[in-house]
C-alpha cells in the first residue's frame, strides 16, 4: 500500500522489540480487549508480521486497513469488526 | 562477604548455583562468598517427564528428587516461598517473614500454568503440565473408544513448544496400535498461522500431520469452552466439537517478580539477550536500550527472550550467568565467549512410531531438524534417564 495516511488510531501497540509470533499475539490481546470499531495499529520490525497479521485478520473477520512501511519497521493497521 | 542468592531450584537455578560453587570454591571455603538457593518446595522436578506419565508409562516418583542432593554441599538451600524482592535494599522476603540479603540475585523463578484463566478449562480440558493432569489424561485415553480428539494451545508462550505436537503424534501412534485410529478424528489447533513458531520446524512437522491424517486448524485462538455442547470456539469464529479435549493452558511468569515491580503483568522478566541481566524496563520503542541491573540475572522460563521455554534453554544460559557473576565477584571482566549467551537451545521432538528428531538453534541459526529416526527417540529416552546425573550437576 503506497498511501501513508491511516484512519484515526484507537490504540497503538509497539511490538518492535518482539519477534514472531509476539506482534500477532499482542494484536489478538488488543482485539479481545477492544470494542467493535476500534482501529488498532501494530508496530513491528519482524518481517513475518507483514504476512501473518493480514492472514490472521482475514480468517478472524477483521478489516485489514493496511501495512505502512515506516522507518525501520511496519505499521500494520486493523479495524475490529466483530 | 559477597552473597549470591538464587531464586528457584529448577534446572536454571540448580545448575547456576553448582557452577558458581565450582568457580568460586576457594572464596566460598574461606567464607568470603556464599551461594544460597531458595526453593518453595525443596524438591527438584523434571517437568519434561510429565508428558510421559500420560504417554509413556512414566511414574511421578521418578521425576522428583530432593534439591539438597543435587546441589553441591557448599551451596546453601533455603526452603521457602519468595514473596517480595526489594532491589533497593537488596533483600528478598519469604512468606514466613524471613529476609535474605543479596549482593547478586539470580531469578530462576520459572513459569506457571493458569488453566483457570479460561472458564471450564479444569472440568473439560486435559493437559500434561502437572503429574495429576497427566494421570487424568492417561485415564481418559484408556477409556477412549473412538470419537473426536481436539488438541490445541490456549496461550502463548508456553513451556516446551514441541509438546502439544508430540502429544498429537504419540496419541495417533497409540490409537493405531489399539486399532482405534479409524474410529477417531483428530484435530490440531495452533494460535498462529502455522503449526509451530519456528518456520523450519513447521515445514518439517506440517507433512507429518498430513501423513497421520490429523487435521490442522491455524489461527485458532481458544476463546470459549462450551461444556453443554462439548464444543471449543476460537476468537476467529471457528468451532470444533470434541469428545476428548487436550489444551496447553495459558502460562505466566512468577507472581513474586510481578508483585516486586520487576516484570509486567505477563510475569516475563525483561532480560538482556546476551548478558541475561534483568533490564530496569523493556528497551525503548526507538531501540534505545533501557539500563540493565548489573547484579541481577534471569534465566530459563522466567525471561521475556524470544526462545523456547524449556529446560534446555536454562541449561545453556546457566554457564553464562555463572561466568558473569563469578567475574564480578573477583572484580574481573567476564570472558567474552563464556559470558555471552548466543540463544543456544537443543530439544528432542517425538514424531510417534518410535521416531524423533532434534531441534538445535540459536539467535542467528534456525533449526534444521534431521529426518526423524529411532536414534533420536532413544536419545530422548536416554537423556531423560541420565538427567539427574548430568544436567543439574553441570556434567554436560
Amino acid at each position: 500500500m503506497s498511501d501513508t495516511t491511516v484512519p484515526t488510531i484507537s490504540r497503538t501497540i509497539d511490538a518492535r522489540g518482539s519477534f514472531c509470533p509476539g506482534p500477532l499475539m499482542e494484536l489478538i490481546r488488543a482485539i479481545r480487549e477492544g470494542q467493535v470499531g476500534d482501529v488498532i495499529a501494530v508496530w513491528s520490525a519482524d518481517s513475518g508480521s507483514k504476512t501473518d497479521i493480514p492472514r490472521w485478520a482475514e480468517k478472524a473477520g477483521q478489516r485489514m486497513v493496511g501495512v505502512f512501511p515506516r522507518d525501520g519497521y511496519d505499521e500494520i493497521v486493523v479495524e475490529k469488526l466483530r | 562477604m559477597q552473597r549470591i542468592l538464587v531464586l528457584g531450584g529448577g534446572v536454571g537455578g540448580t545448575l547456576s548455583a553448582n557452577l558458581l560453587v565450582k568457580k568460586l570454591r576457594t572464596r566460598i571455603e574461606r567464607g568470603d562468598v556464599s551461594v544460597t538457593v531458595v526453593d518453595a518446595t525443596g524438591e527438584h522436578v523434571y517437568q519434561p517427564g510429565f508428558m510421559y506419565i500420560a504417554m509413556g508409562g512414566e511414574r511421578e516418583q521418578n521425576l522428583r528428587r530432593a534439591e539438597r542432593g543435587l546441589l553441591d554441599p557448599r551451596a546453601q538451600l533455603v526452603v521457602g516461598q519468595a514473596v517480595r524482592i526489594d532491589d533497593d535494599r537488596r533483600t528478598v522476603e519469604l512468606a514466613d517473614g524471613t529476609r535474605l540479603v543479596y549482593d547478586y540475585l539470580v531469578l530462576a523463578t520459572g513459569s506457571r500454568i493458569l488453566p483457570e484463566a479460561i472458564p471450564h478449562f479444569d472440568a473439560e480440558a486435559h493437559h500434561f503440565y502437572t503429574p495429576e493432569a497427566a494421570r487424568r489424561l492417561r485415564r481418559a485415553l484408556d477409556a477412549f473408544k473412538g470419537g473426536r480428539i481436539v488438541i490445541g494451545i490456549a496461550g502463548m508462550p508456553y513451556k516446551c513448544p514441541p509438546a502439544p505436537l508430540e502429544v498429537a503424534f504419540l496419541i495417533d501412534s497409540e490409537l493405531r496400535q489399539r486399532r482405534l485410529r479409524d474410529k477417531t478424528e483428530m484435530h490440531f489447533c495452533s494460535p498462529i498461522g502455522r503449526v509451530f513458531t519456528i518456520e523450519s520446524v513447521s515445514e518439517m512437522a506440517t507433512p507429518v500431520f498430513a501423513e497421520k491424517g490429523i487435521e490442522v486448524h491455524t489461527f485458532f485462538n481458544v476463546e470459549e469452552i462450551d461444556p453443554a455442547n462439548k464444543v471449543v470456539r476460537s476468537l476467529e469464529g471457528e468451532e470444533l466439537p470434541y469428545d476428548l479435549l487436550i489444551l496447553v493452558p495459558p502460562h505466566k511468569g512468577a507472581q513474586v517478580v510481578i508483585d516486586s515491580g520487576l516484570a509486567p503483568g505477563s510475569g516475563w522478566l525483561p532480560t538482556d539477550r546476551e548478558t541475561l541481566q534483568v533490564k530496569v524496563a523493556p528497551d525503548k520503542p526507538d531501540g534505545t536500550p533501557s539500563p540493565r541491573r548489573p547484579h541481577m540475572y534471569a534465566l530459563g522460563d522466567a525471561t521475556d527472550l524470544p526462545l523456547s521455554k524449556a529446560g534446555s534453554t536454562a541449561h545453556f544460559e546457566a554457564p553464562v550467568v555463572a561466568e558473569r557473576i563469578a567475574a564480578q565477584v573477583r572484580g574481573a571482566e567476564p570472558e567474552a565467549k563464556a559470558g555471552t549467551y548466543t540463544g543456544r537451545v537443543m530439544c528432542f521432538f517425538e514424531i510417534g512410531g518410535g521416531k524423533a528428531t532434534v531441534l538445535q538453534f540459536d539467535y542467528n541459526h534456525p533449526p534444521h531438524p534431521p529426518k526423524p529416526n529411532r536414534f533420536w527417540h532413544l536419545g530422548k529416552i536416554a537423556f531423560n534417564k541420565a538427567y539427574w546425573f548430568t544436567v543439574p550437576k553441570g556434567r554436560v
